[in-house]
């Protein structure tokens, strides 16, 4: 291990958050209750801080510590989309912790830890690099999924998540050690130079391949790899919810990209029809299993399980146009879903907050414009244009029939009409029925903001995506150093 | 062109969307509907006038697309913004922005809550159908299409009779399982065809048969399900029952025809040998869909079904006018599109005038209606008339062609297809002597004679009606060369004819 100037300013981002964040938690004890939310800003402004040095660092293609740690355009732009991810979610925390009376400072370290934990999967050249930021990440969720501490709900997702967690975990180490027993080495580029040697293809380098697969889709709650998926989303607090779903996911593709990628790409035979039939099954149950859910946030669990299905495949075949596509998808996934759960956490019926499909009924009425924007959420998760969702789906199908996959195409655009069943049924209850329940919507002004950026986005991404676009085509390059 | 320096097609599409945001400010204030009411009426007659000028800058002798606008879109897979009309987009855009100032007029007492946000879904609807028309980018196209969806979806299932969430569902599912695989065939044929979208680049190309016969099918089943052809059918008497009038009127009068617009558009272009190939499936679905449909109607009690059926019918003398691959049929067809387009649009009108009165439209409700309303009779046995294809009105114009340019290739569709103009005399007579005719039973409320806003929406298509059955010449001469050009991209291609 080599600390050089040019390997400590490579990994600044990650420095600056790590140090930030561990102010921030000794900082808490000395902020006054009522002042809880500077400690937000100022895990916002540290946010921005790691952005403006993370975009200082674009367009290098830098091998770190020896190949341990790449930072390149691919990385630098899921960086940044975990930062913007990370940020929309503090605005929804500030005053969601304090109605639900949860608000302690240690939350945002350990989201801020979150985010340490997935820079460092996204930019891991090496397995056990990525292994870090993977556990950093998964134990900081397994705090925040348990943060109310007094509801059974919550910690018994807590729990939950922490058990098939671990077991996840250890599946996915276990593969590292087969890849390591196999080729003596654990770097994705050295594990990519093996690989492709002829004689290398040996029964235990599959089964490594096959049991890393397997963590990488429990993480990004992949069927059947997926259920923790529904429990751990109703049980946690919904801003923590939110956060999972769309910057864990977001991350986890990352990762799961470019190791598929980059070390395994010499034998993509083998994995190729593991990757359709994860996207067959999580696009089928995902898509049928929400038909029937009565819990928005169950609902939204499981479409976001038929969303992984979508984005695994822009897996299949490396090429730019699947680069592109699972970008995209991506970077609009991750708006329409933080927006989702933002409206669904403001919701309240008689003070608690309103998770269930009956508490949407009538709320055009009551309030249009939360209606109007659920509405734009919907439709863009169910692949509707004017919306960044449809953009999103058809790149994802373009890249599908351009891996020569017309078939896969079909079958994803036929379940994603059975998917857009339960997104209209809210826009049903949201606009056809009349109101009964008492509930109530009142956004602060930091929750304002929130929903404006996710929902603008989702359409803009939709309608002018052009900045978008060329931004993304800069961030085509994995680097394999 | 230009209208206000802003190229005249984007104007079209963009101004309704953009001036429905001038009725957002009244959009919880108490007694403002009036106000929004007229604001509508006034946008959607300026978009009438602005489209006028269309048919006045509009080159009939030429089959190329004019008008043309073209912008880099998403420079990602080439996908552009780019505009164009030829004869056929004309007719339809003209007909559609004619006929929204009449569905603002009939939900003046239709629609009595939520009026602004029903006027807004209103103006996005009439930008995105008219999208639709413009859009030479595949893409674009697709996303007009799909984007239709949502206002109509609100306009049924919010303002619609009591069993409209389900109408709404129904109808929103169809569509979209039925464009979903157009997706899949827009995306093949960008790798097919040379990585664009480009629509006229795309049918200037000759593509495999075993692509041709895959995609040509997955394309009908988006455009079968619109019309709708036989099979495809069941959501329309669903949707058109329970929408409002307005909504009624637009799904009958424009977004059917954007069924036929897709064949004549794309799949008879992009794939001329598979085109061939179905005929005899498609000659046959559109038979089923006139007889079976004429049927359909004369056992119906409630109006707006009756007419839901009756477009089943009318809608398959136009597919069989487009799969006969002739001037004649093909002229035919857009004819009767247009005439489809006004008059049942009208006689949903004036069913939604006797709605408003009494809230039913059950036929054994009416009765005498000839003593009490005289006038509304009268129109209404005018649009009855040109419905069943009276020699002197519209519809007789369309019909015909069709059944003279079928007659040509297949006599005996043809014959067959003249029963449906017997049926549809049967039916809408039948319709005609229980509701006009017949004996006054009193009832409870009041059933005055027109009002100006109904005069308003229905006197323009009673001069329509009339005015093209007498002088089809002017409206058939501003597509004769695009459909020309279509027929002459319909010659069998040298390797089809080796099978």
């Amino acid at each position: 291990m080599n600390f050089s100037p040019v390997n400590i300013m490579g990994t600044m981002p990650e420095i600056y958050l790590t140090v930030l964040g561990s102010l921030l938690l000794l900082m808490e004890p000395f902020v006054p209750k009522e002042k809880r939310s500077w400690l937000g800003y100022f895990a916002i402004a540290s946010l921005f801080f790691a952005m403006i040095a993370t975009i200082g660092l674009n367009g290098k293609g830098l091998p770190l510590y020896q190949g341990l740690y790449i930072i390149d355009p691919f990385s630098n732009f899921f960086k940044v989309v975990i930062y913007v991810g990370t940020i929309i979610t503090i605005l929804f925390s500030l005053p969601y912790l304090e109605k639900e009376d949860i608000h302690i400072g240690e939350y945002y370290g350990f989201l801020l830890f979150a985010a340490v934990g997935m820079m460092i999967m996204v930019s891991a050249g090496d397995l056990i690099t990525l292994f870090l930021g993977i556990e950093l990440m998964s134990l900081c969720f397994y705090v925040l999924v348990g943060l109310k501490r007094t509801i059974h709900r919550s910690v018994e997702a807590s729990f939950k998540y922490f058990l098939l967690g671990a077991f996840a975990a250890a599946i996915f180490l276990y593969g590292i050690s087969l890849l390591y027993g196999a080729s003596g080495t654990e770097t994705i580029s050295g594990l990519s130079a093996f690989i492709q040697n002829p004689g290398a293809l040996k029964p235990m380098v599959i089964a490594g391949m096959i049991l890393t697969m397997v963590g990488f889709a429990f993480k990004v709650s992949a069927a059947p790899f997926h259920m923790w998926t529904p429990d751990v989303y109703e049980g946690a607090p919904t801003v923590v919810t939110g956060f999972m779903a769309s910057v864990g996911k977001v991350a986890a593709f990352g990762v799961f990209l470019r190791v598929f990628w980059v070390a395994f790409s010499a034998n993509k035979d083998h994995w190729t029809w593991l990757i359709i039939t994860i996207a067959i099954l999580s696009m089928l149950i995902g898509n049928i299993v929400a038909l029937v859910q009565k819990n928005i946030k169950r609902m939204l669990a499981y479409s976001s399980i038929g969303h992984a299905g979508y984005a695994v495949i822009g897996l299949l075949n490396p090429s730019r146009e699947s680069l592109f596509a699972l970008m995209f998808y991506l970077f609009v996934y991750l708006f329409m879903t933080l927006g989702a759960f933002g409206i669904v956490l403001i919701l309240r019926r008689k003070g608690v907050e309103g998770e269930e499909i009956q508490d949407f009924v009538g709320l055009n009425k009551k309030n249009p414009m939360a209606a109007f924007l659920m509405l734009i959420f919907m439709f863009s998760l169910a692949g509707i244009p004017p919306f960044g969702g449809f953009l999103a789906k058809f790149y994802i199908f373009m890249a599908a029939v351009h891996a020569g996959f017309t078939w896969l195409a079909v079958v994803g655009v036929l379940l994603s009409a059975v998917g857009a069943y339960y997104y209209i049924r809210v826009v049903m209850a949201m606009y056809m029925k009349d109101p009964e329940e008492t509930v109530e919507f009142l956004p602060n002004r930091m929750e304002k903001i929130a929903l404006f950026l996710t929902a603008s986005m989702t359409v803009l991404m939709g309608v002018f995506p052009l900045p978008f676009v060329h931004y993304i085509e800069t961030s085509l390059a994995i680097l394999v150093p | 062109m230009t209208f206000l320096s802003v190229p005249i097609l984007t104007f079209l599409i963009f101004f309704p969307v953009v001036a429905s945001l001038l009725i957002l400010p009244f959009y919880r204030r108490p007694d403002s509907d009036g106000i929004v009411k007229w604001a509508a009426l006034g946008i959607t007659v300026i978009e009438f006038i602005v489209s006028l000028s269309l048919l006045i800058g509009h080159n009939p002798h030429l089959y190329q697309m004019q008008f043309t606008e073209n912008h880099l879109w998403i420079p990602f897979a080439n996908i552009h913004y780019a505009l164009g009309i030829d004869g056929i987009s004309l007719v339809l855009i003209v007909m559609t922005t004619l006929l929204m100032p009449m569905t603002v007029l009939t939900s003046w007492s239709g629609i009595s809550k939520q009026v602004p946000l029903f006027m807004i879904n209103l103006l996005i609807l009439e930008g995105a159908m008219i999208g639709v028309f413009c859009a030479t980018d595949f893409v674009l196209f697709y996303v007009f299409w799909e984007a239709m969806l949502i206002p109509m979806y609100l306009i049924i299932g919010v303002w619609g009779g009591p069993n409209r969430i389900y109408a709404a569902i129904k109808f929103f599912l169809y569509t979209l399982a039925g464009s979903l695989l157009l997706l899949v065939t827009i995306i093949a044929l960008y790798f097919v065809g040379g990585h664009t979208f480009d629509i006229t680049r795309l049918s200037g190309q000759h593509y495999g048969m075993t692509f041709q016969i895959l995609a040509f099918l997955a394309m009908f089943a988006a455009f079968a399900v619109k019309i709708p052809m036989f099979p495809f059918h069941t959501w329309l008497p669903d949707a058109h029952v329970e929408a409002p009038t307005a909504g009624s009127v637009i799904l009958a009068s424009i977004m059917l025809k954007m069924g036929a617009y897709g064949f004549l558009r794309f799949s008879l272009p992009l794939f001329p040998d598979a085109s061939h190939f179905f005929t005899p499936f498609m000659l046959t679905l559109s038979i089923i869909a006139i007889i079976w449909g004429a049927f359909m109607a004369l056992a119906q009690e409630d109006m707006k079904k009756l007419i839901a059926y009756s477009s089943v019918s009318h809608m398959g003398v136009v597919t069989l006018g487009i799969f006969v691959f002739n001037v004649q049929g093909i002229e035919g067809a857009l004819m009767q599109m247009l005439n489809h387009g006004i008059t049942t649009g009208a006689l949903f009108l004036c069913i939604g005038v006797l709605y408003d009165r009494s809230h039913s439209r059950l036929l054994s409700e009416y009765g005498g209606l000839a003593k009490q309303m005289p006038v509304y009779s009268t129109l209404l046995v005018i649009f009855a008339l040109s419905s069943l294809a009276l020699p002197g009105t519209n519809s007789f114009v369309g019909e015909f062609l069709v059944l003279i340019g079928s007659f040509r290739n297949h006599a005996v569709v043809s014959s067959l297809a003249t029963t449906g103009v017997i049926l549809s005399a049967m039916y809408l007579l039948y319709m005609l002597s229980r509701v006009v005719w017949g004996v006054y039973t009193p009832k409870s409320y009041s059933m005055p004679d027109l009002k100006p806003y109904e005069w308003g929406s229905l006197l323009p298509l009673v001069i329509l009606v009339i005015v093209i059955g007498l002088v089809p010449n002017p409206v058939l001469s501003v597509f004769h060369q695009s459909v020309a050009h279509i027929v002459s991209q319909l010659q069998p291609s040298p390797v089809a004819l080796l099978h």
